[in-house]
């Protein structure tokens, strides 16, 4: 059954940019990026959009809808009210660099700086043995596809470009905890979080957790256990009396 | 003459997937400056869909099992056709290649003892795919991607590369676009590795993404390289069918390797029925052996749903064109009434959500439906086995691109393990290759204005709408290049294309060059119609049906057929194909093949 819905896309560029309104085609079944791609093959040739894979996996095609953060390819057209326009609009965290195209290298720029995953010599067979127990809770942080949502979500950044420099997001967060949480890694990532990576502008809102496509325990399975790890790190008494002994210097850089 | 961005490397490689990534890997690793080329994000290429696994003969599951037996599975799966060579390296290099993803981070599903679980799929005579749940692709593609990162390669992202730069006939660079801005870039590099997957954006109904235009496949061609077995194109037997908006979308083969089978709308086994003589002995003829096979493998032979992906896709669509199909076009593929909802969630989260929000169906409750898909090319650069070197000095391929491991017919789980061991060997072969040289080849300027012309063409005012070329290509390969073929097909097929092609010298875009994606598909079809033309006229060629090239007017495989690869080359705008003898086979290996 063929409808028709009304598409108001954000488009524009780095410069400025207006809502634009489209009549759209819109089949049975289908999600809102068939809907957008049927407005570039047939009105707007030059709509710029991401998307690769179409199923939820890739998290290229991230946009905010009706205001929401989501993946276009995982929001079925049918969950829109009929009759009522549904606006497209870039994430708004990041630069616009044209349409719903934005800039996202912060992100990369950000996992540069992680300090490298270092595992612990294998066992004399040649094997790494874990229990499956121990890989469970790190494979959950693992299926994040990097769609970047609960980066756009987050309030620390999201009207505040001036914390970026000093705060890498809840995707991070969740990269730092699978390395901290991994059953053979050796590096301590702990005070670089405190001291660089501004893990205590975090106020627990779960934000970014309500928005991830992946379903993935931002909050509680991520950034909640580093605060306590770091805490840890600043309270453990073995690490007080080091202090007392050696001075009140910073702890040594993780090895990059 | 304008000024364009130039770099200067010593290897180049075109995408990066799991092949491109452990090319990069290498090749920097060997001392290489290296650059790192992409159409998308980095992390967002096609190996993140991979669900299922990453075959290597580790034996943890099976002690039995070993490189031998998965040579012999690759082979057969592969109808003989494969490079030996090939098919030998990657079964003993590939346990090496799992256990060092794990080295970098990688985190596979565990046995009871804590290493590396193994799954079933098919054609593999035992358990052997690494996993992780149904979303292995992305393990393997973001545990490289860090590695990449960390090792400090240089990434160009959203960079698509429209032509190969040459200095008489060796490789001297690599032209292209920043998708973001539109402008030009050079790449001068003494080696250029491609890595830059499939084809199946030729086609209607695909599991691939959008970046799967056959760039690396063109891109070869036309810088004289040749290509080979261009008529095998893998269609995978169970993709989505319903709704329309999902179709094609990948159905993992884990499903039947985990338990679930294929029926028809009588509710009946129906693979029972398609169990073809190569495989008659090392197949179970009863429902009751068959699923005993699942935990005794020792005493019960395979389940006809894991037969190799071309004879399963063949026999769906019989199934589907008598009248035995389910009601959107496909057949039944059922886990719900054999496996418990929590272990189906446990082994298949990703199908679990997928079906869920895009088709409104419960696994765990339902049936899926399910029918082929264009999901893989196993034609594509002919390489040397070691190095994956074309026969253009300073030009490699590895993973998809290249051509000869999979021979006729790719085994599931084979294609992670060829972009690690080869996307290695690549790496090395090109960073050799580099550094050997007495002198940088140079880019010749003129071929550099030429590249910039015709990129710049479809803003000359052409009328065609580049999107509609490409659904006109995809009906026609779909149609008439698809599962089964005809010589009668072919020959209109060809002259259809010789129509797009037309088309397409007058294809227009609106708009300017910043992240304008009709400029971009209208380059990319480029590819597209220049490999379609290959798969057509290979396929043409072969008459005899084997793995995925199925001939109705040829249906039995002629084993004077299997004697010889077809190969494609361009001099100058003239393609042409020539059936060239297959290096045989020597006694040992050949035993192998021979091995109950």
């Amino acid at each position: 059954m063929t409808t028709s819905v009304t598409l108001r896309v954000w488009r524009g560029d780095a410069h400025g940019g207006a809502l634009s309104d489209y009549e759209v085609a819109a089949e049975e079944g289908e999600v809102l990026l068939d809907v957008v791609h049927r407005l570039q093959a047939t009105q707007a040739g030059d709509l710029a959009v991401r998307w690769n894979c179409k199923a939820g996996k890739c998290g290229s095609c991230s946009a905010e809808i009706n205001g929401l953060p989501r993946l276009m390819c995982m929001t079925r057209m049918n969950v829109f009210e009929p009759g009522q326009p549904i606006i497209v609009t870039p994430l708004r965290t990041f630069p616009v660099i044209r349409d719903l195209v934005t800039d996202v290298s912060f992100n990369y720029e950000a996992a540069k700086q992680v300090p490298a995953f270092k595992p612990r010599p294998r066992e004399a067979d040649g094997t790494h043995r874990m229990r499956q127990e121990d890989v469970d809770r790190v494979q959950e942080f693992h299926k994040c596809i990097e769609c970047f949502l609960c980066q756009t979500v987050c309030h620390v950044i999201r009207d505040h470009p001036e914390n970026k420099p000093a705060f890498a997001g809840p995707r991070l967060f969740v990269r730092y905890a699978a390395l901290e949480m991994h059953p053979l890694d050796t590096n301590d990532r702990r005070q670089l979080l405190q001291d660089r990576m501004g893990l205590g502008m975090c106020n627990i809102t779960k934000c970014c957790t309500e928005v991830c496509p992946e379903g993935i325990h931002i909050t509680d399975n991520a950034i909640i256990p580093l605060k306590e790890r770091v805490v840890d790190l600043r309270y453990d008494p073995l690490w007080r009396m080091f202090r007392r002994v050696f001075g009140r210097k910073t702890a040594v850089p993780p090895e990059p | 003459m304008p000024e364009y961005e130039t770099h200067e490397f010593d290897v180049v490689v075109v995408g990066a997937g799991g092949a491109g990534l452990r090319a990069a890997v290498e090749a920097s690793a060997a001392g290489a400056r290296t650059a790192l080329v992409c159409k998308s994000l980095l992390g967002k290429a096609h190996t993140v869909m991979a669900e299922g696994g990453i075959a290597a003969a580790l034996g943890n599951v099976y002690p039995e099992d070993n490189w031998r037996v998965h040579f012999r599975d690759t082979m057969r799966g592969g109808k003989l056709i494969n490079n030996w060579r090939m098919a030998q390296i990657h079964a003993q290099e590939a346990p090496e290649r799992v256990l060092e993803l794990e080295e970098w981070g990688a985190l596979f599903d565990r046995t009871a003892d804590g290493r590396i679980l193994q799954r079933d799929f098919g054609g593999h005579r035992y358990a052997r795919l690494a996993h992780v749940g149904d979303r292995t692709g992305l393990e393997m593609i973001r545990t490289l991607q860090q590695h990449a990162v960390h090792r400090g390669i240089d990434v160009f992202m959203e960079c698509t590369v429209t032509r190969l730069l040459k200095d008489g006939d060796r490789i001297a660079g690599a032209f292209g676009y920043w998708r973001e801005s539109g402008k030009f870039v050079i790449f001068r590099a003494p080696a250029v590795v491609l890595a830059t997957g499939g084809i199946g954006k030729a086609y209607k109904i695909t599991s691939n993404s959008w970046e799967y235009t056959g760039d690396g496949h063109a891109l070869a061609l036309w810088a004289g390289a040749d290509l080979m077995d261009m008529e095998f194109v893998q269609f995978h037997p169970t993709g989505m069918v319903w709704p329309l908006s999902v179709r094609g979308i990948l159905v993992t083969e884990g499903v039947r390797g985990d338990g679930g089978v294929l029926l028809n709308n009588a509710g009946e086994r129906f693979m029972f029925r398609y169990i073809p003589e190569m495989f008659a002995a090392e197949t179970a003829d009863t429902v009751e052996e068959a699923d005993r096979w699942y935990t005794d493998k020792k005493n019960a032979r395979r389940t006809p749903d894991l037969l190799p992906r071309d004879e399963v896709a063949r026999a769906i669509n019989t199934e589907t064109k008598e009248g035995r199909g389910s009601p959107h076009g496909g057949v039944l593929l059922d886990i719900a009434s054999r496996r418990d909802a929590e272990y189906i969630k446990r082994r298949l989260p990703s199908m679990y959500v997928q079906f869920l929000e895009l088709a409104d169906v419960d696994i765990t409750k339902e049936p899926m439906e399910v029918g082929p898909t264009c999901h893989y090319m196993m034609g594509g650069v002919r390489v040397d086995a070691e190095t994956q070197a074309s026969t253009v000095p300073g030009l490699f391929a590895a993973g998809e691109v290249g051509a000869g491991l999979h021979g006729a017919n790719r085994l599931g789980g084979n294609s992670l393990s060829d972009l690690l061991v080869f996307g290695r060997r690549a790496g090395l072969g090109a960073a050799d290759h580099a550094a050997s040289l007495p002198s940088r080849p140079v880019v010749d300027q003129e071929a550099v204005e030429e590249c910039a012309r015709e990129a710049l063409r479809p803003f000359e005012g052409g009328t065609e709408n580049p999107y509609a070329i490409q659904n006109d290509l995809q009906e026609t390969m779909h149609n008439l290049v698809g599962i089964i073929r005809t010589e009668d097909e072919l020959k209109r097929a060809l002259e259809e294309l010789v129509v797009l092609r037309d088309r397409a010298t007058r294809v227009g875009v609106e708009g300017h060059r910043q992240y304008n994606p009709g400029w971009h598909l209208a380059l990319d079809l480029r590819s597209m119609l220049a490999v379609s033309e290959c798969i057509a006229r290979a396929a043409f060629e072969r008459r005899e049906s084997r793995g995925g090239h199925t001939r109705e007017d040829y249906p039995q495989a002629d084993p004077e057929q299997a004697k010889f690869n077809v190969v494609v080359r361009q001099r100058g705008d003239e393609v042409t194909l020539a059936a060239e003898p297959r290096p045989p086979l020597p006694d040992d290996l050949h035993q192998l093949l021979e091995a109950k």
